[in-house]
């Protein structure tokens, strides 16, 4: 069967978290036209993007069992890699393939360094390493400012096809101009589909078994000849290269990159939080995550508002759903599903599916 | 670390445990490899004194990681929350005390600067308690799960904290009396720096005294070298992780009003900022090792100042380098612990 192979072998396998799953893509889809305006756009463009982030991170940590806290800057630099090429070439696709594949190619060189030097520790060591080479990272990116803009960034010119003055049909489809966000946005939703396809493959692979292996039991993996070094600093290139990818896509669709956008540190949060909310070890997760997440951050500051206007006679109640405070509910969520359901949402589904 | 082993009278003393000194010799070789490039001695102590405060303020806050660490392999990425929750307890003890801090008499803002200092390290002690009750306990024995959920902890904390005291930068000032500097000679020495450095070596000497003299210190010690042999002699280590995890809580508190007064603001982010220093820190002691970990801070505060100096847009990956070079003579840490 064609979805069969399209997915690997790896269904949902429930049948709620198909219909999450298909009215996810069906709303990503006829975002343009069901819900104009650009805030809409972007919060769908930003889901997009973060699904290949959060599978990527996924493919890491949830796969492997390695927490990095050095994904963002991975992310940072597919990010500075196109924006660095946009604003100094002129502005065509070629531009845009260089910049990728300078940024794929830097990427590379430092997942393979970090992970040959500290994947041979325990997790914790290695957590904290890339905690401070990120750290390190981001400092660098915003001093070498005659490159890389400072902490104002960089704002450039895109390809004519996916620039926003850009027409490609005369007449509006359904009301809608479609312009060239539009196009952006619609290349944008096929690139997320073809990468995460591939990642689902990658880790339905039997390569990506003995990276669940060693995620279970890295002794044991060892035990049965798997050089688990090796096994452990190609998913940590992998989830580098897809990680660049994802900031590629963010600076295209921003037009804009800089430190806050795609380097600083509350990113990396955002995907540990969506990564385990959505489910670790299963890539759908991601997808449910990062739209679970993306949403709420968006919009439960609206509805927040409204409980802490309530509530506005009531001190410390009115100051805990604040809608500034929106990411303390993530986070008690976050800690939640650590503890109750540590394989997120798409972990309960499957389970209650398997249950029935 | 000295470690005196208890002997009965009637039988030949035991080997005492040699001290490999050769990373304490690290500090005063940075120290006279920078007077040089420095040129000028009186900057030279400025710049000296300055970087031993910075490194006495890190170790109170850094030694309680390492040791949880050591005792239960416990890493608390949350560390931060409490140096945060402690500083911004100290700004608002100061507020109410303002009339004594802003008083010209030295006692007057001492009695306005040790209460805060107090309520910071005793709040941070409370919420510890709670913190490893609710967080650390269920999760102990799984790294992963560890990583994450102290994390969880931590963000829940900072939001916390900006729900109570508002999430702008709140000003921590030093009392009148305690501003300004002290002249040894060309030298100029901040009065705060020396409080510092006499604050941390006090915390330093009290820590060596309960680890190396008392009975409590014996059994963490033991603890962090081996659990289950302790454990198994009857002693409930659960209990002393709980004693450990408060004290470090409570140190990362006081150390938190250090580094705001050292900072004169206050800010939610600032837990996390200091978290990173601690890692490199710890990193670079050795995980578990009180000595290293005094050590290294000394290293980082002696080093991220000379740098300053010498090159200031190096300073900024100062610690990183510092820590790659220590890693490369010594991967494990200036004193690996002897399990790990």
């Amino acid at each position: 069967m064609i979805l069969h192979r399209l997915l690997s072998g790896d269904l949902p396998r429930s049948r709620v978290l198909w219909a999450v799953l298909i009215a996810i893509m069906a709303a990503l889809a006829f975002t343009p036209f069901l819900l104009p305006g650009m805030k809409a756009l972007n919060v769908a463009a930003k889901i997009c993007i973060f699904i290949t982030l959060v599978a990527s991170f996924d493919l890491l940590m949830g796969y492997t069992g390695i927490v990095s806290f050095a994904h963002t800057m991975f992310f940072g630099i597919g990010a500075y890699g196109v924006a660095i090429a946009m604003s100094n070439l002129p502005p065509g696709w070629g531009a845009v393939a260089i910049g990728v594949g300078a940024a794929l190619a830097a990427s590379l060189l430092l997942s393979l360094l970090i992970g040959l030097f500290s994947l041979r520790v325990k997790a914790m060591f290695y957590a904290m390493i890339t905690l401070a080479v990120a750290t390190a990272f981001m400092t660098l990116a915003s001093q070498l400012s005659e490159y890389t803009g400072g902490d104002d960034g960089l704002t450039f010119k895109v390809p004519e096809l996916i620039s926003p003055s850009f027409q490609l049909l005369e007449r509006p489809i359904l009301g809608v101009a479609i312009d060239g966000r539009v196009v952006a946005f619609y290349l944008l939703v096929a690139v997320t589909v073809v990468l995460f396809l591939v990642m689902l493959r990658i880790v339905n692979s039997p390569f990506g078994r003995v990276l669940q292996a060693i995620r279970e039991n890295a002794f044991r993996a060892e035990a049965l000849g798997y050089r688990i070094v090796y096994y452990r600093t190609a998913s940590n290139v992998l989830s580098a290269l897809f990680a660049t990818l994802a900031g590629a896509l963010l600076a295209l669709w921003l037009r804009y990159n800089g430190p806050d956008t795609s380097l600083s540190f509350e990113i990396m949060i955002d995907i540990l939080l969506m990564v385990v909310i959505g489910g670790m070890g299963t890539l759908y997760g991601s997808v449910v995550g990062a739209t679970l997440f993306i949403l709420v951050q968006n919009y439960l500051q609206d509805l927040l508002k409204l409980a802490s206007d309530a509530l506005v006679k009531v001190p410390v109640l009115r100051d805990l759903v604040h809608p500034d405070r929106w990411l303390l509910w993530l986070g008690i969520l976050f800690v939640l599903s650590v503890y109750r359901f540590p394989f997120g949402i798409v972990g309960r589904l499957r389970l209650k599916a398997l249950k029935r | 670390m000295n470690a005196t082993v208890p002997t009965s009278p009637a039988l030949e003393p035991l080997p005492t445990v040699r001290i490999d000194k050769l990373p304490i010799l690290l500090l005063p070789a940075l120290g006279l490899i920078a007077l040089p490039l420095v040129h000028s001695f009186s900057t030279w102590v400025t710049l000296t004194f300055a970087g031993l405060a910075m490194g006495m303020i890190i170790f109170i806050i850094a030694s309680g990681l390492t040791l949880v660490f050591g005792l239960m392999d416990v890493l608390n990425f949350g560390h931060g929350v409490f140096i945060t929750l402690g500083a911004f307890v100290a700004t608002t003890v100061m507020a109410r005390l303002a009339p004594w801090a802003d008083s010209l008499s030295l006692v007057r803002n001492l009695m306005a600067v040790v209460p805060a200092m107090a309520a910071g390290l005793i709040v941070a002690a409370l919420v510890g308690l709670v913190f490893e009750r609710l967080v650390i306990r269920p999760v102990y024995g799984q790294p992963l799960r560890q990583i994450m959920i102290t994390m969880g902890g931590m963000i829940i904390g900072v939001e916390l904290i900006k729900a109570l005291w508002g999430a702008q930068a709140i000003p921590l000032l030093l009392p009148e009396g305690l501003r300004g500097s002290i002249l040894f000679g060309d030298a100029a020495v901040e009065k705060y720096r020396i409080i510092a450095v006499v604050v941390g070596l006090a915390i330093f000497g009290g820590m060596l005294w309960v680890l190396g003299r008392t009975k409590v210190g014996l059994l963490i010690r033991a603890g962090v070298q081996d659990r289950e042999m302790v454990e198994s002699l009857g002693y409930r280590i659960g209990r002393l992780f709980i004693g450990v995890f408060v004290t470090g809580s409570a140190l990362a508190g006081l150390g938190g009003v250090m580094w705001g007064m050292y900072q004169q603001t206050v800010t939610p982010e600032m837990g996390g900022q200091v978290n990173v220093l601690l890692f490199i820190v710890i990193i670079i002691g050795g995980l578990g090792s009180v000595g290293g970990c005094f050590i290294g801070s000394l290293l980082v505060g002696l080093v991220a100042n000379y740098a300053g100096f010498l090159a200031p847009k190096v300073a900024l990956f100062s610690n990183i380098l510092l820590m790659v070079a220590v890693l490369m003579w010594r991967p494990q840490g200036l004193y690996p612990v002897v399990k790990r």
